[in-house]
């Protein structure tokens, strides 16, 4: 790997840091506008926002200012320093998420020879923050949510994290650097010209990735802990104002991310068909195809969201431990064989 | 007794102790969950109380009353035309419903009798205020389970069959348009086509739901076998409407006490269900909307000229008397009981609303269901809150 610029550590943190705090709620603002905004109102046969600002664009500000105006509410009995931790604990998991993803040869933060490892085990961190949102808020309904959450979220890790599995035997790597360029530099039956995305080699895995990370994102039809109309939010209840404004932050933060993750792993990552891997050009258009390929997937998974309805907690766990993880099991052992074979 | 079996009589005791502790030592205690009184599925201010065992509801109570506004002591001490404006509000999603059976009563009271074209317009706009009705309850269930596209698109087509009402009526939801004797107006000019098209749309409406809804197999997990209400029990609650019909009692009042309107002079059937549970809740409703625009259909192609009012006197007043009508509306048999005494307004006005005994089923149909089935048996119980406590 060559750097773009010769930098000593501290200004090279120091800048990477910058980036990272501008791009997560900018990446989060583009899914809530696009997606939450436009694309649902296109689906309801509504309008959305269309009056601030061209297109309604500057409604994501408006938002913005609501949440930053309204008063810092505590429940009576809530234990407060849990409380008032938990938000920043979930969106923590977000950020250290965004530190392995890769947008160019060079375009990121730390690239890590255990990246996958890393963004599994980040992710999981937000089942403690939304638990000790469930369990500090002392609400009912928060607490089913934050029990709910922490049953959902491990049980779906296992599908997610098995599905990652077949990628990694196919890549040889666990660096996800090393997944873009060994899906950069593959063939498909000697023909390499678009390199081999693994979606094609590895689409049950794809398809099982996706299903988890709806889970992981408690985006319909695994929405049960925060389920409006039973448990009206479920863990972020009691949050109001900007603790909220993080908690949802994090929420498209991570579909986001998750979005990320799943073009790198399975859509190629930043590779552009007729580039070297590490020509420097990629590094100002990687981005850029990464951003279009993340909106893409995140389409999936918005489209799924605001169609189908929420399964209960019982079918939930059977669907993960029933199909899910027998499938991303199997998928696991077939990619084995053919490993071997060819 | 002997040795032995004193032997085992103490290692009996002791290992029912063992249990004992045990059991005490896990034992959760129940926790107490108020559904309501502000919670969104209960759309307005119902209240269950859950005693739950973790996710599973042990004793579910509704509480009732926090809506209460007193309508029956309102109804004395007003005179009849007035009566209407206020039992418009009873179930206010199907408001024009609600005044055909008081008026009705009265009518029967004063032995007059609407004249044929007044009783299909009554007719007519009774079915589509069940449309109205039902419409947002087809797209609702979608929200109780957490589809939230469904409701968009019922809130957009009744809008259509709302205006219809507006253009007859001039009120969206609360009409006031039935009188002693006949309507208010006659129907203004254009309306029976632009109805027609109306009812084309609904018909499509109900197929999106069927497609959406009806079809998603995840609503159907979420449905079939939850909440199941065999017919007797149905009936030994008093349970009327499309959820007695989904429990397979075939029963309608528009069919059996047809109590004056034009539900005979047109070909529709009744639907029912076997199965009892959410989903043939559901699907009785769909299949009823899309009766009812054919119910529509045929009364539009066949209404009878004439004058829209008999003759009653300026000012109304009621013979002595008591009189009971019911008819068959969007939530099921609702009834007005009128004692008059000769006066101006009536003595006493008893109300039957269909949800107050729909939703009583609540405690015996929701023993030992998940706290999500709470909210999809109350979605396809369908109530109005207006109507449970009026």
């Amino acid at each position: 790997m060559t750097t773009l610029l010769a930098l000593p550590y501290w200004q090279e943190t120091g800048i990477k840091l910058g980036l990272a705090l501008a791009v997560i709620p900018t990446t989060s603002l583009i899914l809530v506008y696009l997606f939450l905004f436009k694309m649902m109102a296109f689906m309801q046969s509504r309008l959305g926002p269309n009056d601030t600002g061209p297109y309604g664009t500057l409604q994501l500000i408006a938002e913005a200012i609501k949440f930053l105006q309204k008063e810092d509410i505590h429940p009576e009995q809530a234990d407060r320093r849990v409380f008032r931790m938990a938000p920043v604990v979930v969106l923590a998991s977000t950020f250290l998420l965004y530190v392995v993803l890769p947008a160019g040869p060079d375009a990121v933060v730390e690239n890590l020879d255990t990246g996958v490892f890393y963004a599994m085990a980040v992710s999981s961190l937000s089942v403690l923050g939304i638990l000790m949102a469930g369990w500090a808020s002392a609400n009912k309904y928060a607490l089913l949510g934050g029990l709910r959450a922490a049953g959902q979220l491990i049980a779906y890790e296992l599908p997610l994290i098995l599905a990652v599995m077949g990628v990694v035997i196919q890549a040889e790597t666990l660096n996800l650097q090393g997944i873009v360029e060994a899906q950069a530099t593959g063939e498909i039956f000697g023909f390499g010209a678009i390199g081999n995305p693994f979606i094609l080699t590895q689409f049950l895995a794809f398809l099982i990735f996706m299903i988890a990370a709806q889970a992981e994102l408690t985006q319909t039809p695994f929405d049960m802990p925060v389920a409006e109309t039973e448990l009206v939010g479920g863990f972020h209840i009691e949050y109001t104002g900007f603790r909220f404004l993080l908690f949802f932050m994090a929420e498209f933060g991570t579909a986001f991310a998750f979005a990320a993750l799943a073009s790198v792993m399975f859509l190629g990552g930043w590779w552009i068909p007729g580039f070297d891997v590490d020509d420097n050009i990629l590094n100002v258009l990687g981005p850029g195809v990464m951003l279009a390929k993340i909106l893409l997937v995140a389409f999936f998974i918005f489209w799924v969201r605001f169609t189908y309805p929420r399964l209960r907690e019982d079918q939930l766990q059977k669907f993960a431990w029933k199909v899910l993880i027998p499938l991303s099991l199997a998928n696991i052992v077939l990619t084995g064989i053919f490993k071997v074979v060819f | 007794m002997t040795a032995t079996s004193d032997r085992e009589q103490m290692a009996y005791v002791s290992a029912q102790a063992a249990d004992a502790r045990v059991n005490v030592e896990l034992d959760t205690g129940d926790m107490t969950l108020n559904i309501g009184p502000q919670h969104p599925a209960t759309h307005g201010t119902l209240r269950i109380a859950c005693q739950l065992d973790g996710e599973q509801v042990v004793v579910a109570e509704p509480i009732m009353g926090y809506m209460h506004r007193g309508y029956e002591k309102l109804c004395e001490v007003r005179t009849y035309p007035q009566c209407t404006t206020l039992i418009n509000r009873i179930d206010w999603l199907g408001s024009f419903a609600n005044e055909v059976p008081f008026i009705l009563a009265a009518e029967r009271l004063m032995e007059v009798e609407a004249p044929p074209r007044a009783q299909w317009i009554r007719t007519i706009l009774f079915e589509l205020s069940r449309i109205a009705n039902v419409a947002l309850f087809l797209g609702d269930m979608g929200v109780q389970i957490g589809a939230l596209t469904p409701v968009f698109f019922a809130f957009r087509d009744r809008e259509r069959v709302l205006n219809q009402i507006e253009e007859v009526t001039g009120g969206r939801f609360h009409p006031n348009f039935d009188r002693i004797g006949g309507l208010k107006d006659d129907i203004p000019k254009g309306w029976i086509e632009e109805t027609r098209s109306v009812m084309v749309k609904m018909r499509t409406f109900c197929d999106e739901m069927e497609d959406l809804l009806v079809g998603n197999e995840i609503f159907q997990a979420r449905c079939r076998g939850v909440g199941v209400i065999p017919p007797e029990v149905a009936l030994g609650y008093g349970l009327s409407g499309a959820n007695l019909r989904a429990s397979g009692v075939d029963w309608d009042l528009r069919r059996d006490a047809n109590p004056g309107l034009s539900w005979d002079q047109v070909d529709w059937r009744v639907w029912t269900h076997p199965d009892g549970d959410s989903f043939s809740r559901y699907w009785v409703r769909l299949q009823e909307t899309r009766e009812a625009t054919r119910i529509v259909d045929q009364l539009l192609d066949g209404i009878p000229s004439g004058p829209i009012m008999a003759k009653v006197p300026r000012i109304i007043k009621v013979p002595a008397g008591e009189a009971y009508i019911s008819t068959e509306n969007p939530l099921g048999e609702m009834g007005y009981y009128i004692v008059s005494k000769g006066d101006l307004g009536p003595f006493r006005v008893k109300i039957r609303t269909p949800s107050f005994n729909n939703i009583s089923i609540v405690p015996w149909v929701m023993r030992g269901v998940y706290v999500p089935d709470v909210i999809t048996i109350l979605g396809s119980l369908y109530f109005i809150l207006g109507d449970i406590d009026r």
